[in-house]
């Protein structure tokens, strides 16, 4: 019938137009997105940020008992010589009652796997807590002090009483040669 | 609500402008015949005043930016040579810092104003949606502009805030590091600060076009909460409120002049006159006091909530705290407007108002300090002369190490000793420690603080030093009531308020009597006689 055929055609037609919205709107939609995301994306860190992201440190120039402060990512990292001593009262704490439970041979692990060497610490500044930056050699503990909110950590940067939840972060270094290394 | 419009283009020229863009229409409609209803008290004139803050943000920023660099190296020194050596500078600065709060304050009052008299409800919801929108704007674009001067407490206050979105589970690192454009707060973040800072008021200023625009729709509420009944209970926005705006205003600057002239940095922190130092953290870290109130609520959550960490409790309470206000049109269930009919929500709306202060004062404050005194006491036992003894301990096995050390301290206990410990020292060594014989002693030493109490137990030991190594401490640490304690009940009654009260009270209290006056124009028969 020629009714029915109109009505079929019309039908049709209806369906065909509605692929071509949803096509258009969909190839739109890609777009759009396609073009924010050139926006949104150009916040995230240059290349030249992410070319500093790796910080080169020689700890020759770090006397026993001393630390030195270097900027990796813009971050302080502690990079802290300790003395015999320090190093003993570290290992000796292992299995004395701590907040955040490490053995500080696993603080010192390369982020290789390897082992890194007693005498050097390499851990981020940033307190636990809120993100203070602690005094060095201050506290019952003699490894840091946060002034903030009275945090102490020991000689391997572990929480040892204090607000702050965990112990003070290792930075991922390796070694390159014997007095050289780098973080990130 | 505005009716038709009256405006009758008198010159040539305002009939042909009419004809082609009737903008003096616009503005005849909405400034001069906008009726405005005839009870307005003066807190109705804060509109006008927070219309005036964003025009001299606006004007004064401008300036700034014709001076300020955004480098880490130079923002500092940019900042204080505007102010030192630029002409007006030393007054043009101050306008925006202390602008920056009387914008604040001025705002705090015009919702709670909107919160009073039940300005959100019906017909005015989006009204109050888009204030809430402008206020959001608003501490964003003042957080922004805190960084600028790149000072100790800017550069820290933007890494604990920056901080806060990493709280947020898997996603969180990811937008941390995208909006400082790096791992820390660096040169790609002041950037992108000064950008922004300079975009969003433009936007505060398009939405507050909304703003008004929706309030001309739906007209004016008033301090009864009673809907305009006639034209005859109405004025002409101008002369009318156009002049007590005006006047309120003008009391408005004196304040704003009283800081900027006699105390520019009353309202600021002194270690922003330091520059930013990325090693060292000043000794506290504290925002800005208009968003004190919300630091308290983001550090009143220092617990677990389930898998909630008290990191992330505190993010979400803080983001719910400002929420929970879009919603509110839709909590309140009363159906009366103004709260000079509701008695009892009256009530609760006062110690609302406190309690928003007292939030405030908390998250100026040290969160471990002590509100209400207490003491702290220790019991420390030793024994006068005696003999120390001491013995290796040895486990078979890292596992077996807490039974030898319980054998070896009995083994001790048993041939009579006292003050009996031991000490790992390794996997499965360790020394286990003894005193025979001497006089058993015993002291007790108070403080009123925690560190306190530390120190004096130090200088007891101290004192007894040569006679006696060694010590058993029992420390007894009195329940106590710090400022997180404070800061959480007052968060709770800040939710309570929202979530339970203002719903409930709607459904169950008895609104108090509109009177005739009121209810009724007065002027109708007057006008109809």
């Amino acid at each position: 019938m020629a009714d029915a055929g109109a009505v079929g055609a019309h039908e049709e037609d209806a369906t065909r137009r509605d692929f071509i919205y949803i096509a258009a709107g969909a190839v739109g939609a890609v777009g759009v997105a396609g073009t924010a995301w050139v926006f949104v994306d150009q916040m995230n860190p240059a290349a030249d940020t992410r070319a500093l992201a790796t910080t080169e440190v020689d700890l020759s120039a770090v006397e026993a008992g001393q630390q030195i402060q270097v900027l990796w990512q813009g971050k302080p990292v502690f990079v802290r010589h300790r003395t015999a001593d320090e190093i003993a009262s570290a290992q000796r704490d292992d299995y004395a009652n701590l907040k955040d439970p490490q053995h500080d041979a696993d603080r010192l692990l390369q982020a290789d796997g390897a082992a890194g060497k007693p005498e050097y610490l390499i851990i981020e500044a940033g307190c636990t807590h809120l993100g203070c930056i602690p005094t060095f050699a201050e506290g019952a503990y003699n490894g840091w002090f946060c002034p903030c909110h009275g945090s102490v950590y020991d000689t391997s940067g572990r929480i040892r009483s204090g607000p702050a939840p965990e112990n003070l972060y290792v930075a991922p270094y390796v070694y390159l040669n014997d007095t050289t290394i780098r973080i990130g | 609500m505005s009716g038709p419009s009256t405006y009758e283009p008198k010159t040539g020229f305002t009939r042909w402008l009419d004809k082609r863009l009737p903008i003096i229409r616009l503005g005849y409609d909405s400034f001069v015949a906008y009726p405005t209803p005839r009870n307005l008290n003066y807190w109705w004139t804060f509109g006008a005043m927070l219309s005036l803050c964003l025009a001299v943000q606006i004007i004064t920023g401008i300036v700034l930016a014709m001076h300020y660099i955004p480098h880490v190296d130079e923002a500092f020194a940019s900042v204080q040579r505007f102010k030192r050596d630029v002409s007006f500078g030393w007054l043009i600065q101050p306008i925006h810092a202390v602008g920056a709060s009387m914008f604040f304050l001025a705002v705090y009052i015009h919702m709670f104003r909107g919160l009073y008299y039940g300005s959100y409800k019906a017909p005015r919801e989006v009204l109050w949606i888009l204030g809430c929108i402008i206020y959001l704007l608003m501490v964003v674009t003042g957080f922004l502009g805190y960084t600028l001067p790149w000072g100790q407490m800017s550069f820290w206050g933007a890494t604990v805030i920056t901080n806060i979105l990493g709280a947020v589970p898997l996603v969180g690192e990811s937008i941390q590091v995208w909006i400082r454009g790096g791992g820390a707060i660096d040169q790609p973040t002041l950037n992108r600060f000064f950008s922004l800072h300079y975009l969003l008021p433009f936007v505060i200023a398009g939405v507050v076009v909304l703003h008004i625009w929706a309030l001309h729709e739906s007209g004016q509420n008033n301090p009864t909460g009673v809907d305009v009944k006639s034209k005859a209970d109405t004025v002409p926005f101008s002369p009318h409120a156009t002049m007590k705006d005006l006047f309120a205003t003008s009391l408005f600057l004196i304040l704003f002049g009283v800081f900027v002239f006699y105390m520019p940095d009353a309202l600021g922190h002194a270690d922003n006159y330091i520059p930013a130092n990325a090693l060292q953290t000043p000794p506290e870290i504290v925002p800005e006091w208009y968003l004190l109130p919300f630091y308290a609520i983001l550090r009143a959550v220092d617990f677990n909530v389930g898998p909630i960490d008290s990191k992330l409790g505190g993010v979400i309470a803080m983001f719910a705290s400002i929420a929970v206000l879009f919603v509110l049109p839709w909590l309140d269930t009363s159906r009366v407007r103004s709260m000079r009919y509701r008695p009892i929500a009256r009530q609760f709306f006062l110690i609302f108002v406190v309690v928003c202060i007292a939030l405030g004062w908390c998250g100026g404050q040290n969160p471990g300090r002590l509100i209400v005194p207490a003491t702290y006491n220790a019991t420390l036992n030793w024994v006068q002369g005696g003999e120390v003894v001491e013995q290796p301990v040895q486990s078979a096995g890292e596992a077996g190490w807490d039974e030898a050390a319980a054998e070896a301290e009995e083994a001790m206990r048993a041939q009579g000793m006292t003050l009996v410990a031991t000490t790992r020292t390794g996997a499965s060594v360790g020394t286990v420690r003894g005193v025979r014989g001497g006089a058993p002693q015993s002291a007790s030493v108070s403080a009123p603080s925690s560190d306190g109490l530390e120190e004096a137990i130090t200088e007891a030991k101290e004192e007894h030093a040569a006679a006696a190594p060694y010590y058993m401490v029992e420390r007894n640490i009195p329940g106590t009531f710090t400022v997180t304690n404070l800061s959480q009940v007052l968060t709770a009654y800040y939710f309570l308020f929202f979530l339970i009260i203002l719903p409930l009270l709607g459904l169950r209290e008895t609104p108090g009597r509109v009177p005739e006056t009121i209810a009724k124009p007065v002027t109708t028969q007057t006008e109809g006689a």
